[in-house]
């Protein structure tokens, strides 16, 4: 949370952008595209939908959802099925594991990749085009190669079950220094670097003075990506989180839907209460977090 | 090389971690399928073994059939639809952000939350979809019982999340072509339909080809959908769901490594189907080419 808080990705990320509002206006100086709104807005209500159909299901009850023809508005059973949530799973201690470990996460991804995506872009050293193109080579193969080795490397030092064995693979992101060193490569003037050289900067003032300031944007992006990956991830915390008091939210949150009960509304609930903080933390910085996942799509490219 | 150690110093951290936890993982999982491990006692080289039992393991041709299946079912709606909204988008003035947003959100979403809606939805005897089917008279559909429709289930769930992520990226390609492109393809006549084909496609082809590689590295790698999906079964080691129709390879590779403790088939359960998905991209990547040429 902390990090995602960096001020306002949107202003920086902007100028990148420039170019599509022009063009766009051009084109629609031909007819005015109602047949291209309706089509837009049927695309919307299926994709807002699942989260309309949410908060009806958590608002009721079970029984109401269920008779034939269900009900279709929103109910006054919420707080009745959020106790029966609190109830049921650990919701607040699962989420409060899953803060830790994904600030925590977010903090040491960006400060690890942008110090090496710093080196990469700007500084010519042997062996860096060895490094980098491996890195690159392992951002296409499927993680899961990695899980099972991961996974025995854990019960070998002893981690499985604490949350410092989700924090540590995570921090292999090869993703966010290939998308930041681009960024520092364009984004970052030589001439500024050379004129703090002059100065006497070294290596390290030269990062933390001139590049990491200029890069917010970048960073802000690489910031919500981290988060969001780290909070939704399911499939490692299932597998090493084996001590039920060092699970996380998404782990829980499966947790609700196995057993005997049925009681979609209560388990509706609990889905509502596990996205709703990252929808309106993405309502807030989607903009600049959009315009910057593009950039890293057609860039790389 | 000693004058250089700054650098190097700024990039160890990552390339620390990246060696324990990815670089040397990779291989040695490679290692451990030509082992015989279950993570307690010792290893046994069995050379091939494993894959030869892999080979002749009817399950695990089962569950790359339903990878496959789910990953066409998914992939090409989702790639075309995503397409034809973004040229809508690109297409039209206002609220620009506004349908930008509205689409992308349910990317960010999380499988879990998604799979378990999904799930109450499709439900058999209660969900939405059946009862709105049965107001107008349709009698109650298996969705989640059905071989075929498990997979239809899916792939809607997967539909849904990433249409939108791919719409941005084409957009971002469409408002990188020069619109004097489009000006001269109006005054020879060609209508929106045309344009689009012959023309925008084939400008897209290099974005297209990169949303098709990623979305089939992401595509077959479904596992949390069937997982949460199904995991009511998890207890009875029926993982996937009826029939299994909805083991997904991973799926099996997670209930081999981690449920059954059978590491050395599990490794050897993710090599192939790596090898599997270098095979996909390659085909891929030659379908697109081949395009290009004619």
């Amino acid at each position: 949370m902390t990090t995602a808080a960096t001020p306002r990705p949107t202003t920086g990320a902007k100028p990148s952008r420039g170019a599509g509002p022009t063009t766009g206006a051009k084109r629609s100086r031909r007819p005015k595209g109602l047949s291209a709104h309706v089509f837009l807005i049927i695309a919307v209500l299926i994709s807002v939908f699942p989260f309309v159909w949410t908060i009806v299901m958590a608002t009721n009850t079970t029984r109401d959802i269920y008779k034939s023809p269900p009900k279709l508005i929103f109910g006054s059973h919420l707080l009745e099925n959020i106790r029966g949530v609190l109830d049921t799973i650990d919701f607040f201690g699962s989420m409060l594991n899953t803060i830790v470990i994904a600030s925590v996460t977010t903090v040491l991804v960006l400060f690890v990749d942008s110090l090496a995506a710093f080196a990469f872009a700007k500084f010519e050293f042997p062996g860096r085009k060895i490094l980098f193109g491996t890195l690159l080579v392992f951002m296409m193969l499927p993680l899961q190669l990695a899980v099972l080795p991961q996974f025995i490397l854990m019960s070998e030092v002893g981690w499985v079950g604490m949350l410092k064995a989700l924090v540590w693979p995570a921090l292999s992101n090869a993703f966010g220094i290939f998308w930041l060193r681009q960024y520092i490569e364009n984004g970052v003037p030589d001439e500024l670097l050379d004129a703090a050289r002059i100065d006497g900067a070294g290596f390290f003032r030269q990062y933390w003075n001139i590049a990491l300031p200029m890069i917010r944007p970048a960073m802000s992006f690489l910031a919500i990506y981290a988060f969001v990956g780290a909070w939704n991830d399911y499939v490692w915390p299932l597998i090493v989180l084996t001590n039920p008091d060092h699970v996380t939210l998404q782990v829980e949150l499966a947790q609700l839907n196995v057993g005997h009960n049925t009681d979609y509304s209560m388990v509706m609930a609990g889905v509502l209460m596990a996205s709703l903080p990252l929808v309106i933390v993405f309502a807030i910085f989607a903009r600049g977090f959009i315009a910057g996942a593009t950039e890293g799509a057609v860039q790389g490219s | 090389m000693l004058s250089y150690w700054r650098q190097y110093l700024a990039i160890s951290p990552f390339y620390l971690v990246f060696l324990v936890f990815s670089f040397v993982p990779v291989f040695y999982s490679l290692y451990l399928s030509f082992q015989r491990y279950d993570g307690l006692g010792t290893k046994q080289f069995v050379g091939l073994q494993q894959f030869e039992f892999l080979w002749s393991d009817p399950v695990f041709w089962l569950s790359i059939r339903n990878t496959l299946l789910i990953w066409v079912l998914s992939t090409v709606p989702t790639l075309f639809g995503a397409l034809v909204l973004a040229t809508l988008l690109h297409s039209v003035r206002r609220f620009k952000g506004f349908y930008r947003i509205a689409l992308y959100v349910p990317n960010v979403t999380s499988i879990v939350a998604v799979a378990i809606f999904f799930g109450a939805v499709f439900s058999n005897d209660f969900g939405l979809v059946n009862a709105i089917l049965g107001t107008v008279g349709i009698s109650p559909v298996p969705w989640l019982s059905n071989p075929w429709l498990i997979k239809v289930v899916i792939a809607l769930l997967m539909t849904w999340m990433w249409t939108g992520y791919n719409m941005i990226i084409y957009l971002a390609g469409l408002q990188a072509i020069p619109q004097s492109v489009y000006e001269a393809a109006k005054m020879d006549g060609a209508g929106p339909i045309r344009t689009f084909f012959q023309i925008t496609i084939p400008i897209m082809r290099p974005i297209i080809l990169f949303t098709v590689v990623v979305s089939t590295i992401n595509g077959l790698q479904s596992f949390s959908e069937p997982q949460v999906l199904f995991a009511s079964n998890a207890a009875n080691q029926n993982l996937g769901g009826p029939g299994q129709a909805g083991l997904t390879t991973l799926l099996y590779f997670y209930q081999s490594a981690f449920l059954d403790n059978d590491y050395g088939y599990g490794a050897a359960i993710v090599w192939a189907f790596f090898v599997l998905i270098i095979v996909l991209v390659v085909i891929n990547w030659r379908i697109v080419q081949r395009g290009r040429k004619s």
